[in-house]
Parts: C-alpha cells; structure tokens; sequence
C-alpha cells in the first residue's frame, strides 16, 4: 500500500546528558524571568496527562509567597502500558535533576522530591547515586537545592498530583479539592511545581537549545516532540520519541501490523479511535487538526480485528473500579455500575437501552467527579461503546 | 479584611465576603444546596460531591462546599444539569446502600432518605450493590453498632474521630469498590481504641452507625410488675431532648421531661443531677486532701494535677493512651454511676424494696454511659448498678412511642429523696461545668466565703473555647486550711478529646503544673454528647450551653453542699464525704489498656 510517510522521529531525550552541568550553569546564569518567558515561548505542556502549560506553572510558583515551597517530580507512572518514565530515570537521571534544580532556582524552592512508583524501587538505588553527584555538584558550586526520592505506595491514584501530595505528607492517598491549585498551596502547604518525569527532561531540552528549537517541532498547540509507549498488536512495541501533530492514520501505518481495528490514545484514562476516524484524529493537545485532536500521557494500544472491543472496555473498567480512591460517588459507585452495567447488557439482564443511561452516567461523572480519574472514565466509555455498540450488545 | 465581591446566584446578584464558599454564599442568600459529607463541625471533604452546581461557562460543575466564590461568577445551584447529576449520585449512592429503610434505626432521621425524598427517587433503574457484598454488622461495642451496608463513605465520622477527638478509631481502608470505613485490622468496635464517646454516631448522616439502643429492655421492665424502675436523667438531656420532638435548639424542658417520664411508668423519676451535687461534695474533699497532703504530707504518691472521672469517654481515653496518668484521675465515679449504687442501697433502703428488684435506668446525652454501666467494677451494690442507658435519642422515641404530645405536657417535678438538684448539678451539661461547680464547693470549704465571682458565675472557666485556663488565689481560709492561704489554685478546661490531648500532652511534657483538670471527652461537654440529638453543631451546642447556665441562674440552689437531699444522704447513709460507705460506693478505680 503506498502512503505517505510522515512522522519524523527525533532525538533529544535519550541523547546523551554529559553536559548537564554546563546546561545547569548557564541557565542558573539567567534570570528567573527570563527562563520563565523561555518556557513560555517554548509552549510546552505537561507531559502527565493534563497538558498544563509549564512555563506558567512555573511562573505561578515564583510568584507565590512562602517561606517553603517545592519541586516535585512526579515519577508514578501509573498507567498499564507505559514505561517511558522509567526508562528516562534510567537512562538520563541528569537530565531530570537539572531541569528540578533551576525549577527550584525560578521558583525560590530549595527542596526537590522524586515521587518513584513503588514498583520502581529497583532504579532507588542507581537514582541515590547519581543524586548524591548531583549535590556534590550543587555544594561546589553553591547551589542551595536538594533532592530526595519518596517511594510510592503502588497506587495508580497516586500520581494524581494533589493525591501525591496527601501520600507525601503520611495520609492516604486521596486527591484534595482544588482550588488551592499546587501552585498555591500543594506539598506542606507550601506552593510547589509538580510536574512529570518527561515534562522535566523537555525544559532540559529548551535550557540546551533554546525554546525555538522546540517551537518549531510539532504544531500549533501541541509543539515539541512526546515519548510514546506503543503496546498492542503491533510488531513494534517500545518507547518512541516523535513529534506531536501526527495524524493517528501514520502512526498507524508506522506501528500497525496491517489489521488494526482501532487504536486507545492516552492509557485507560484515553480514548478509542476506530479504523474509520484514523484520518481524522491528530495526536496533540488541543485545536481542531484533522479532526479531533486528542492528548495523551503517551500511551498508545493498538488493537487488531481479533479483539474484542467488549473485553478491552471491560478491562478499563475492571481498572477503573479497583484504581478509583474510591472517596468521590460518582467514581466509586459509577465506576461498579458502569462495569456491572455492560455486563448485564451483554448477558441480556439489561436492554440496550441502558447502555444509554450508562452514557449519561459517564456524562455525570465526568462534571462531578473529584478528580481526574471520575471524570476521564467517560472517555474510553463513551468512545468504545458509540462506536462499537454491537459488540456491547452481542 | 476581606473585601467583598458580587456574584449571582441563580440570577439574583449577591455581595460576598471574598474566601466564603458558594455553599456558604447560597445559604446566606436563603437558598439551600443540598450536603451529605458536610458538617459544620467538620473540615471540609468534598467527597460526596451531591453539592455541585455550576459555574457559568465551566464544562464542569463545582463542589459548593469547597469552591471558593470569585468575583463575577454566575452560580447556578438548581440547573438541568446540576439536577440531573445530583440526581444520578443520589441513585448511585442508593444503588451502593442497603435501602431498607423500613427496617432501619435512622428511618426518618437520615440525611440520605430526606434527600431521595426530596428527588423523588421512585425507581432504581442502576444495580444493586449492596447485596452482593458481604457485609456484617459490628455488634460487639455495648455502646455502638456499625453497620456498612448503610454507610454512604462520607467519611464524617473518619473526620469526626482524628479531628475532634485525635483518637482515630475509625479509618478508610482499601480503595475502590472495596473502600471502605474500617476499625484496626477491621478488629471488632469493643476491640480496638474507641472511647465510645458516640461522636461519630452523631455526625453518622445514615444509619451505619447508631447507638446499641435498650428501648425493648426498658418497656419489658417497665411492663413487669415485679419490677420497681427508677430512672434518673443526666442534666444535659433537659436541654437538648426539646429538639428530638419538635422543639428548637436550647428550649429548657426538665418539667415535661419529667413529666413524660411519669407517664412512661417509671416508678420513680429521679435526676442525676442529685449525684452531681454528690459528686462534687466527694471530689472537692478529694482535691483539697489532695493538696493536703501534697503541700503540707509532701507525700510523693500523690498525683496532681487532679482530672475529673465524669466523662467515661475520657476515662477509656487516659486508659488507652495516657495510662501512667490514671493515679492523677480522680476516684469518684461518674454521676451516673454514683446514682446507680445509691438505688440499689440507700434509695431501696429508704423505700423498703428488694435492690434484687429494683431496674434501674438513666438518661444520657452519651454513647460511652452505655460502657461505663457495664464495666465489671460497677456493681458495688451487690447488683449490676446502672441497669439499662438509654441516649436522649433513645427516650426521645421512648416518648413518640407512648403516643405524648411532648410539647403540651404540664411540667412535673422530680420525685424525692435523689431528685433534688441545684444549679451546680445542672452545670456539669456544658463544658467548665464540673469545675465551676467544684470551685463553688471547695472555695467555700476553704474559705468559708463564696466564690470571688459575681453572682456564683465563674467566667473564666465558662465558653466554647477548646482549653481554658483560670487560676484562682485563695486569701483568708479557714484555720484548718491555712496551708492554703495564698496558694494559687491552677486550673484547666479541656473539651473534645483532641484538646484533652493538648493537656495530657502538656502535663506529660512537664510545662503545665494545675492543680485540677476537667476534662469532657465531647465538644462542648455533654451537651454536645455522642447521644445527643441529630445534628450537634456549633451552633446547636451555643444554644444548649446557654440553655444549661440560664437554668442554673434559676434555680434557688447553686452550691451542691447545700443540697438539702445531699445533706439528708450524709446524715442518714454515708455520714461523711470520703468515709467508708462512699469509698466502697461511690468511688473507683481504673484500668490500663492497650495502646492499639
Ligand atoms: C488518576 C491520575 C493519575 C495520574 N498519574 C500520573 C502519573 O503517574 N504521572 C504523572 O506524571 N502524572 C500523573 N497524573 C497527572 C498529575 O496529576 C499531574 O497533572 C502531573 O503530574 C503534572 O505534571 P505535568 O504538568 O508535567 O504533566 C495523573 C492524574 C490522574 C488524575
Ligand atoms: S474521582 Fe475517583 S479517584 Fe478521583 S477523588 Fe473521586 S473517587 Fe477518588
């Protein structure tokens, strides 16, 4: 089949770090503001999940007053299918504990935290010593920032930013209500930057190039490049660094293995995109591309014509249902009726029609959910039972 | 000083106090949004998320409790969508619920049925839930049963624990479908360290916790001829009971307290109060031999400061976790229990009865009188003293029950011989009370003089503040007591056990060096009792309070020594304050428990 080819792999996070200190140097040389206009003009956004602009978080950290405030690099990676997050504290651990470093010199925080995925607990060690350099480093050049690693309890719940936060501080791991936004009043009390693993090596990347650099990757809202984990039915799992923008149709050409019926953007927390919308679905943060666009934390599941798109929506909320806090209703409770819910559907119990009731449970829980995770429930829900209804019902 | 900032609600617009929520602005505006996992007591969750309402031009709705209102935002708390997702998690809450309210404890008082009432939740189109868990329920406390099935995970009573008694009892456990509100290890209510005190039943919205309620127990005694029943009624019962049948917060009710409780069948209606006054008598001695032989013996084995023993709350507290302290507890036993030695023994006596026949019942505004009445060591009588504890919750449908139109009752008088009270007695309701009383008492003792305060009221020790401190300098004593003149008698008030930690921690820390703490393991001392009505809030408890002090401004006795029924007691049966009869009676000891 001809097709054009059009992604464009790149490389910057995984190049190599051997000149952290020099990238640290210069850029602690630079006036808070003037890194802070840097990573505004770059347009990065948060790599986690939410797409949260990070040079006005950053900005919003300096400009709170505190005695203490926080960095916090947030290292959870909870969601099933991704690992670039791991892959980057291996492989580029300099690289992230730069980018805290002149967070912490922007924002007037002199306490950095690695919040590692319990699961993770193999990379503690390795991580300490490059830590310890890392102070070494910072004592000789008399920078006042220190990093330490809080080990995660293993709950996906938890990389949730202000639910990170309540773990930190010896509670469970619920999210708080926001406002106060972590910015104003996050770990301790005190303003603190939370921000993802990747989202932190990016600013590395903008530090050593400049913010045009960056810019000038990737398109109109969505700039720069994104590690991607594909999993699925495809010949090619790994981690890929490409640029943000692609059409879900050559990602597919790229990855696919010639029968994909569809494609889960974003982890359980995404959504479904059917063969028939390929051409129409950007991979991106916002504005209208092809078609839609749709934002990722980096997960990307491929699945061919042998998949079961009833099982692939159970799973999610098999997920959902022990993953939830479980403090909020909607989530709590909707996440059990949704699971319960199609499966009554299937076995008869329920008629079709309840998986309209069902969709407009996902349409409360997505206005009135605490957090993030109610109120993405609806996505995958919602993409995966309009598009293939049949295969809820038969 | 916050500045003001306008916004709409529904429409209308509305000057607010920057930092008020939109819950807090709606309700000043006269329009409710409906709350479950909100108390007014309590920090703010925002878990149950039945509040939300929207915010014009947000996609998403908004927590009322817990959204801060900003300048310019238009508020919608009755919109299509906010009553359409309101209404889907009351259904969901329901569908998570056992719902068989008709066979509930809370059936009519519980905050989840008012608000399917108000939705007009007729069908249940989602799932049940509820009956594919196996849930059990805790019956082991003699105080309280949980039952999870009808738990709502509000968490008020998880808040209600750490943040007004810091002894965390209850917590969440697990996640997910599997969340829920757990004990340690999920060990039984009677196995863990939980002071009974009832808190959380108050701040229960459901049913899933409710007070062991005795209601049948009574009826049956009180229907068996053979049975002579006494009742006696703690004093903080008078002042909240009004609220469970109609009244407003604060209405004084001790007649048709009284009265109704004739009309129920006891026997004999007596107060608490009585032992109230007896208990200061015996604890006022107490603390001035204390000091006795602490300033003058110089005897190292006495504990000061002295802690009030009243609340039984507080007692299984310093046993759980400040148990090197129990020799500063002092040994009077509580009222309740007092009264409850009394009846079988010196009332069964007077009146020529068999104790073996006598049932004798109290009122209380608590949870953990229910507990203290089955502690092993209160059967001083030579029979189980305190027979059955009902909560103000419990007589309250005691009185529905018999059909009463409370409101309407002529008032009656307690009966004689252990109903006579004065307004000492009353004051141990409200937080201070017990030390405002003892000071009265033992001041005169000492001095020969009243109290150095206008009109018998001492302020210093009064109020809602969580600890209160006052020091009291004694001039010109008695010759008996000269080793006292001058002295500086150091006090504290603590209520709310988290408060009661606040002291403990203190004296344990050596910055605090009182002579006489009283402690109340409830907000606001009995008043604001685990059994009292639903809900006890700040507000509620402002009421009550001044409700208890206008009724000791009332009475023609306010020092319990004159007491003339206490007087008679003395003369007749006990013949002298810490003499034999009332230390084989009226006092006690405590014993250490675990820590966990
Ligand atoms: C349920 C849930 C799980 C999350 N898990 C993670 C995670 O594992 N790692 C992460 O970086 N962000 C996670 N987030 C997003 C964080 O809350 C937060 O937005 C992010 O750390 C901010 O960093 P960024 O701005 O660099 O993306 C999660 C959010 C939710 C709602
Ligand atoms: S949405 Fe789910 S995970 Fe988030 S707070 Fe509510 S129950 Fe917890």
């Amino acid at each position: 089949m001809a097709y054009s080819y059009q992604l464009k792999r790149v490389d910057f996070i995984f190049k190599n770090e051997n000149n952290w200190e020099k990238v640290l140097a210069t850029t602690i040389k630079k006036k808070p503001e003037e890194i802070i206009n840097e990573l505004i003009s770059s347009e990065l956004k948060g790599r986690g999940g939410a797409g949260f602009p990070t040079g006005l978080k950053w900005k919003l950290t300096a400009e709170a007053k505190a005695k203490n405030k926080y960095v916090i690099c947030n290292a959870d990676e909870g969601e099933p299918g991704t690992f670039k997050d791991r892959e980057i504290l291996s492989r580029v651990p300099y690289k992230v504990l730069t980018a805290m470093a002149v967070c912490g010199y922007v924002t007037g925080a002199k306490e950095g935290y690695i919040y590692l995925r319990g699961e993770y607990k193999f990379l503690e060690e390795e991580l300490n010593k490059a830590i310890e350099e890392f102070h070494y480093y910072c004592q000789e050049t008399n920078l006042d920032f220190k990093v330490k690693i809080f080990m995660g309890s293993g709950a996906y719940i938890c990389g949730e930013e202000t639910a990170l936060m309540e773990s930190m501080e010896g509670r469970r791991g619920e999210p708080r209500n926001k406002p106060p936004f972590p910015t104003q009043a996050g770990y301790m009390d005190g303003p603190t930057v939370i921000n993802n693993v990747e989202t932190l090596v990016h600013t590395f990347t903008i530090f050593e190039y400049g913010a045009k650099k960056f810019y000038d990757l990737g398109v109109q809202y969505s700039r720069g490049t994104k590690l991607f984990s594909v999993s699925g039915d495809t010949p090619k799992p790994g981690i890929y660094e490409l640029e943000l923008g692609m059409s879900l149709q050559d990602f597919v050409y790229e990855f696919g293995d010639g029968d994909t019926k569809a494609v889960q953007v974003g982890g359980a927390s995404g959504f479904l995109v059917p063969r028939k919308k390929f051409n129409d679905t950007a991979i991106g943060y916002q504005g209208k591309l092809v078609g839609i666009s749709l934002p990722t934390g980096g997960s990307m599941m491929l699945f061919n014509s042998s998949r079961s798109m009833f099982n692939v929506l159970d799973n999610y909320l098999e997920f959902f249902r022990e993953e939830s806090c479980g403090q909020c209703t909607p989530c709590r409770v909707g996440c059990q009726q949704l699971l319960l819910g199609i499966k009554a559907v299937k076995r008869g119990e329920k008629p079709a029609s309840y998986l309209e009731k069902l969709l407009r449970l996902t349409e409360t829980m997505q206005y009135t959910a605490k957090c993030g995770l109610g109120q993405s429930v609806a996505n995958s829900f919602s993409s995966i039972v309009e598009n293939f209804r049949e295969e809820m019902i038969y | 000083m916050a500045k003001n900032i306008n916004i709409t609600i529904n429409g209308y617009p509305v000057d607010v106090k920057k930092g008020k929520t939109i819950l807090e602005a709606a309700e000043e505006q006269g329009v409710r949004i409906p709350t479950l996992c909100y108390h007014k007591d309590l920090c703010v969750a925002g878990n149950c998320r039945v509040c939300v309402v929207e915010v014009v031009g947000q996609k998403r709705l908004s927590a009322a409790c817990a959204t801060p209102c900003e300048d310019g935002m238009e508020i919608l708390t009755n919109s299509l969508k906010v009553r359409n997702s309101r209404k889907h998690i009351i259904e969901l809450l329901l569908s998570e619920h056992n719902a068989d309210c008709t066979k509930c404890y809370r059936n009519g008082s519980c905050e989840l049925q008012e608000l399917a009432s108000e939705y007009k939740i007729m069908t249940q189109d989602f799932l049940e839930l509820a009956p594919m868990k196996n849930y059990t329920i805790d019956m082991f406390s003699p105080s309280i049963m949980k039952d999870d099935s009808k738990c709502i995970r509000c968490q008020r009573c998880v808040r209600t624990c750490s943040e007004l008694q810091g002894v965390n009892a209850l917590t969440v456990a697990y996640k997910g479908d599997k969340m829920k509100i757990a004990t340690f290890f999920e060990k039984p209510m009677n196995d863990v360290v939980c002071t009974n005190c009832g808190q959380c039943v108050n701040h229960c919205p459901t049913g899933a916790l409710v007070e062991k309620n005795y209601i049948e127990e009574v009826w049956e005694a009180i229907a068996d001829p053979t049975k002579h029943v006494v009742v006696q009624t703690a004093p903080a019962v008078r002042v909240g009971l009004g609220e469970e049948l109609g009244m407003k917060p604060g209405e004084r009710v001790t007649g048709k307290m009284a009265a109704a409780l004739k009309r129920l069948g006891f026997n004999s209606v007596l107060d608490t109060d009585f032992t109230a006054d007896l208990t200061i008598v015996e604890e006022g001695n107490e603390l001035l031999t204390r000091l006795k032989k602490a300033l003058v013996d110089k005897d190292p084995d006495v504990k000061l400061p002295m802690a009030t023993s009243c609340s039984p709350g507080w007692i299984k507290y310093i046993e759980h976790l400040y148990p090197e302290y129990l020799d500063n507890l002092s040994t009077c036993k509580s009222p309740q229990q007092m009264f409850g030695a009394l009846a079988k023994t010196y009332y069964a006596k007077a009146r020529n009865l068999d104790p073996e026949n006598i049932v004798s019942v109290s009122i209380m505004p608590c949870t953990a009188k229910k507990f203290e009445a089955n502690r092993p060591e209160m059967h001083d009588s030579g029979y189980r003293d305190v027979d059955y504890v009902l909560t103000t919750r419990e007589l309250a449908i005691l009185i529905k029950q018999a059909g009463l139109d409370f409101e309407k009752l002529a008032p009656a008088k307690f009966d004689r011989l252990m109903g006579e009270s004065t307004g000492a007695g009353v004051i141990f309701g409200a937080t201070g009370g017990v030390m405002e009383a003892a000071l009265r008492t033992a001041y005169e003792l000492v001095t020969g003089r009243d109290v150095p305060f206008d009109n018998l009221n001492i302020m210093p020790v009064r109020g809602l503040e969580g600890v209160r401190k006052a020091t009291i300098k004694i001039e010109k004593p008695l010759k008996e007591w000269s080793f006292l003149d001058g002295v500086e008698l150091k006090c504290a008030v603590a209520h709310g056990l988290v408060n009661a930690k606040k002291v403990m921690d203190a004296v344990k820390a050596g910055e605090a060096d009182f002579h006489f703490i009283e402690i109340m393991a409830c907000p606001g001392g009995c008043l604001g009792g685990g059994g009292q009505p639903i809900p006890t809030n700040p507000e509620i408890r402002r009421k009550r309070t001044e409700a208890i002090y206008a009724e000791d401004g009332d009475l023609p006795l306010r020092k319990s020594h004159e007491n003339p029924e206490i007087q008679k007691l003395y003369k007749d049966f006990l013949i002298e304050p810490l003499g034999e009869k009332s230390h084989h009676l009226l006092h006690t000891k405590y014993t250490k428990r675990k820590h966990y």
